[in-house]
């Protein structure tokens, strides 16, 4: 194989799974389901202060057509959850979603009858961020940790076997763990 | 105006219907026959030296106990005389009927609606007794004490998965 003489005009070899989640996890484009006060700290990590276009997020859409991960910032309500669950639907393929903050990830101080406790009740949720509500900080912690799992992924091979199969967690101590999906 | 002058034209006009009365700090309670309730409202309204235009909230209470389980109140204001005035009504848990005071406020629409869904308490003659905040088919009524806090189980449809 001539490679080395490829390289040397420019040409990189690669996996064809890493360029395409290469592509994928540096420009994650925020669907913005800002619905209680976590939304507050999303605008702040938004903001040049925490600026989370250094990490390719900037573009949050209000239109889900447009987005690649969804942060569902708030407390979500069973009256909610149908809306919640439509723009969801709404996203094309490939996406993910952050559930930010106690009440998204398990209602929260929430323990009421009109709270869903806990998005992933109909949501598959990659990233739970702790906090309440985090720091900027921490939801920055939660995208570069989505955008290393997005590293790992079979893009390829997901596509003839379909869905992700890892949920992670993201203590308000920044410290992350990783819990397999049923 | 005086809660007193409210008492005594009360009394004077729907005598029959007052069960009782308190004041607590400058305002006036009266507690009323249920089935009394909406000529003792039209009174209070109609009445042009009383004039209590204005229901500022219609509530219900569950005091959890075996006689007089519920209360229903009505709060009053007149902007006439700048006063306030509290009815209440006693009701019992196997006859959990209000005659309906729609008629005599429109504001009492939506707080009737508010108050059956949360307590189940009905307002007959109602023109629209639907519920307010939770689903149509929903069996329950969230703020009975005898409700568990995180609800119950499976009772509210999620979107799937």
């Amino acid at each position: 194989m001539a490679l080395a003489g490829l390289q040397e005009d420019g040409f990189v070899t690669t996996q064809l799974d890493a360029a395409i989640n290469w592509a994928r996890k540096n420009s994650l484009w925020p669907m913005p389901m800002g619905i209680s006060c976590c939304a507050i700290e999303m605008m702040a990590t938004a903001s040049p202060r925490f600026d989370i276009s250094r990490f390719g997020s900037e573009v949050m859409r209000f239109s889900p057509r447009q987005c690649d991960v969804m942060i569902v910032a708030g407390t979500v309500t069973y009256k909610m959850s149908r809306v919640v669950r439509k723009i969801y639907d709404q996203m094309p393929d490939p996406k993910w979603v952050i559930s930010m903050g106690a009440c998204a990830s398990s209602g929260g101080m929430f323990r009421s009858y009109s709270v869903v406790q806990g998005i992933d009740q109909f949501l598959p949720v990659d990233v739970f961020v702790a906090g309440c509500p985090p720091r900027p900080e921490n939801l920055l912690h939660a995208l570069i940790e989505l955008q290393k799992k997005i590293a790992e992924e079979r893009t390829l091979g997901d596509l003839v076997s379909g869905g992700r199969r890892e949920k992670l967690f993201i203590a308000e101590t920044g410290e992350a763990s990783r819990v397999a999906a049923v | 105006m005086t809660n007193a002058l409210v008492l005594e034209k009360l009394t004077a006009s729907c005598g029959g219907a007052i069960l009782g009365s308190s004041e607590f700090r400058g305002d006036l309670t009266v507690t009323v026959r249920k089935e009394e309730i909406v000529a003792v409202c039209r009174f209070l309204r109609d009445d042009p030296g009383l004039a209590f235009d204005m229901l500022v909230d219609l509530l219900g209470i569950d005091m959890y106990r075996p006689d007089g389980r519920f209360e229903v109140l009505y709060n009053l204001y007149s902007l006439k005389n700048r006063a306030y005035v509290r009815i209440k009504v006693a009701v019992e848990e196997d006859d959990c009927v209000v005659p309906t005071v729609s008629g005599v406020w429109t504001a009492a629409d939506w707080h009737e609606r508010e108050t059956w869904d949360m307590m189940g308490i009905r307002f007959a003659g109602h023109p629209d007794l639907r519920r307010m905040y939770m689903p149509e088919e929903y069996a329950y009524h969230p703020l009975r004490k005898d409700f568990p806090l995180l609800g119950i189980p499976d009772s509210i449809p999620l979107p799937r998965k």
